[in-house]
């Protein structure tokens, strides 16, 4: 039984969250890493265009919750989604055609384009501040919990409950369906192979007749389709600040880096490695060596092997690490 | 002189900006802004050595500055001595140990071969040290931050004066540089930029939370300053005399005698903090007026040269028999030793050092966009940079106010939609820079004063 326990604990404070916010990472990875290898730069206003994506979408939400459309069991924002989408695509396009195509059709070096997205990122994180604030906004509505601990533990009998929220199983569905999607269409259409193709090799895929302009603009929507998502699901799971999203542009860069730039798989997993890797390494185990060993044995300080102050710095660090010894990330993206 | 004709335009602009605050503001604002420009004008020099000489991008700066101001307060703060009695030893302990294995590090990359066997060894080493600093310390820091930690709860400092940590500052920055040099410098520019960027954020976070060295987020408060204090001026009698002569004429006006000391009062406790402003100003303005020199003169010697040709092709330079990685690293710890020195005015001048507003946006990205707007590879160019996309930055809210007001004129106040906008001021600052760099890399990518090398 005490076995049974310690599994459940680990499930409800370890695999389940870092299963969520993985995904929530891998899809501002697959973002950043589709940006790099089409367009060729880092694009540093990653987290600014995800917090606009889904700022739009709370401003559907809330106009849907007024006029008293709703899913039920289900958050509004799904339905808002779709909408924001759209919007968020127009605002991509728009940023590229005034933006950043003047130094693709330049051939500018990938840091002056690097440069140009920390001026977007400015204007996308003013533009944000200015229409919704920079405070925390909830948009989270429908039935928070499909398992509660209480629930659980009535049921099995046990000591440790284990907690589900809908947030979370609703991220994780629509990253696996979202990501499948994803690798059918860079694999088996033929634009999706063209996008490879022009990310392997530009002169040739130029030679070989593929269209750059349609190549740049479906990146565009593809990323914007991504940004959206991946914010949302991150704003519904914990709650929508823009400084926060900010934030998390810096583990998203974690994961593409560590996944291997320029591979849009590699970035999918890069996402888990970080978000794992910072839940394994700042949780207290406590409670868990307490179940596993005898009462003799029991722990008496927390083991917690780094403080949770130092999340961050964990995905950080594990980067570095990578970047020193693995330059071209876990799963081989470009050789840098 | 014709042909420096524009840098003298563009600085005496500058200058009458800052004037103009001065008048229709007050002078109190004018001086703060003129300090911070300075500020920013030193970390601008750091930055644009290493982008505008050598062509390296440092995301980090963000992190030298907060190490900077860490000397500040290492340096100027007593020591607890009930801490280092509480504590003391076991944090000595480790840094002997923290030492030990450095050297240990350095005892096998030199005398293995290169080998899986060294990088697991190695990697052992690392995990083994960072337990066993673990176990040691952790008593350790429990007692000094046990120590009455609603006032210390840390080691404190030397109780130097804090004039030294600037250039503690330098050399606490210049030593992170050579580390992450070390590590990064290899990497490909846009690598080296999400590197140091992410290194810089460890940074940050080993200062808010390493309660025992820095207080962490419970900040240090009333660090010494260099220059005297508002309170002791107002009542010394040299300052009021000066004070009343500088107004004689103002003073004159004025029959009454009461009312003439309760305005020579007034204008005394204006006058003390402007004073104290004053002061700070000239010392900055020497910190920058040194390092100019020192900059403009590397810029134009043959190491300068060198530094050019590295960046413009560092393949044919490297053919050249300059070593490429060297200078590299040379020209990455100057830099952000600079920055560092900069770190500590800035908490000089703030006398509080506040972990917690170390921000990626303004450290880092903010001087980005001076060194982008100023000009890089100029450092008149730089200086100028960090002038005015400072005072854009501080100016660029009332600004915004102000042409709210103008465009809503018609609306009523109650406006739903013009109170909103009222609300969001400060966020058009980021507006403004956002759309001016953008501008400038459209428009005028080398800067406002471009980079221009004499061939002598």
């Amino acid at each position: 039984m005490d076995f049974l326990n310690a599994i459940i604990l680990l499930l409800n404070y370890i695999f389940i969250p870092a299963l969520t916010y993985g995904s929530q990472l891998a899809l501002g990875a697959i973002f950043v890493t589709l940006i790099y290898g089409i367009l060729r730069f880092a694009n540093f206003a990653t987290g600014d265009m995800m917090s606009f994506g889904t700022m739009v979408t709370i401003l559907f939400t809330w106009y849907f919750q007024s006029i008293g459309i709703s899913l039920g069991v289900l958050p509004t924002a799904l339905i808002a989604i779709p909408f924001a989408i759209l919007f968020m695509i127009i605002y991509m396009l728009f940023i590229d055609k005034f933006v950043f195509k003047y130094y693709r059709v330049n051939k500018s070096p990938p840091v002056q384009l690097a440069m140009v997205s920390i001026g977007v990122m400015f204007v996308t994180q003013a533009v944000v501040r200015i229409i919704i604030g920079p405070s925390d906004q909830r948009f989270f509505d429908g039935e928070k919990f499909i398992i509660k601990a209480r629930e659980f533990k009535e049921m099995t009998g046990l000591n440790e409950g284990l907690a589900l929220k809908s947030t979370q199983v609703l991220t994780i569905f629509v990253t696996i369906v979202l990501v499948s999607l994803l690798f059918w269409f860079l694999n088996k259409t033929k634009t999706g192979k063209s996008m490879k193709a022009y990310s392997d090799n530009e002169d040739l895929a130029l030679l070989s007749g593929i269209d750059p302009k349609k190549i740049v603009m479906i990146t565009w929507i593809i990323a914007g389709i991504l940004a959206t998502i991946g914010g949302a699901l991150y704003g519904l799971d914990k709650s929508f600040k823009p400084f926060t999203y900010f934030n998390n542009m810096l583990p998203i860069f974690a994961a593409a880096i560590v996944g291997g730039i320029g591979n849009p798989f590699g970035a999918f997993l890069g996402g888990y490695v970080i978000a794992f890797s910072e839940i394994f390494l700042t949780y207290a185990y406590k409670k868990f060596f307490m179940y596993i060993l005898p009462e003799s044995m029991e722990p008496e300080s927390l083991v917690q092997l780094l403080s949770t102050d130092y999340k961050f710095a964990v995905s950080f660090s594990i980067l570095v690490i990578v970047l020193l010894y693995r330059p071209s990330g876990i799963f081989k993206g470009k050789v840098l | 002189m014709i042909k420096n004709l524009n840098v003298i335009a563009a600085y005496s602009i500058m200058m009458a900006l800052i004037i103009l605050v001065g008048i229709f503001q007050s002078w109190n604002v004018a001086l703060s802004i003129f300090n911070l420009c300075l500020i920013s004008a030193v970390m601008t020099m750091g930055a644009n050595i290493q982008w505008g000489y050598a062509g390296l991008i440092n995301f980090g700066i963000m992190g030298y500055t907060a190490l900077g101001g860490l000397a500040a307060v290492l340096i100027s703060v007593d020591p607890v001595q009930e801490a280092w009695r509480a504590g003391g030893f076991d944090i000595l302990m480790c840094l002997w140990l923290i030492i030990a294995m450095v050297f240990a590090i350095r005892f096998i990359l030199k005398n293995f071969e290169k080998s899986k066997f060294r990088t697991y060894g190695i990697a052992a080493i690392i995990v083994a040290g960072i337990v066993i600093i673990r176990i040691t310390a952790e008593p350790g820091i429990e007692a000094i931050e046990g120590v009455n930690p609603a006032k210390t709860g840390f080691l404190g400092g030397f109780g130097l004066p804090i004039i030294f940590s600037w250039i503690v500052g330098a050399f606490f920055a210049g030593g992170l540089a050579f580390i992450v040099g070390k590590v990064a410098l290899g990497l490909r520019a846009d690598y080296l930029a999400i590197a140091t960027l992410l290194i810089s954020e460890i940074v940050i976070a080993i200062i808010k939370h390493e309660d025992w060295l820095t207080r962490g987020v419970k900040n240090v408060i009333g660090l010494d300053r260099p220059v005297p204090y508002e309170v002791n001026l107002q009542t010394t009698d040299w300052f009021i005399n000066l004070v009343a002569k500088f107004n004689s004429g103002k003073l004159e006006l004025i029959s009454n005698v009461a009312d003439k000391q309760a305005a020579l009062n007034q204008l005394v406790i204006e006058g003390s903090s402007v004073f104290v402003k004053l002061c700070y100003s000239g010392l900055f303005l020497i910190i920058v007026i040194i390092l100019l020199i020192l900059t403009q003169k590397a810029l134009y010697s043959p190491w300068g040269r060198m530094m050019r040709a590295i960046r413009d092709n560092e393949e044919a330079a490297n053919a050249m028999g300059k070593n490429v990685v060297k200078q590299h690293l040379l020209i990455f710890i100057l830099g952000s030793a600079i920055v560092g020195i900069a770190g500590a005015m800035l908490v000089t001048q703030d006398g509080l050092f506040t972990p917690g507003s170390y921000r990626p946006m303004r450290y880092t990205f903010l001087i980005w966009v001076m060194v982008i707007v100023g000009g890089s590879g100029n450092n008149f160019g730089a200086i100028l940079g960090g002038f005015a996309v400072w005072f854009l930055w501080i100016e660029a809210a009332p600004i915004a106010l102000f042409l709210i007001n103008f465009f809503t004129v018609n609306m009523s106040d109650t406006n739903v939609f013009k109170i909103h906008l009222i609300e969001s001021v400060p966020y058009f600052r980021y507006l403004t820079m956002g759309v001016g760099l953008l501008l400038i890399m459209r428009y005028r990518p080398k800067g406002i004063l471009p980079e221009k090398i004499e061939i002598k």
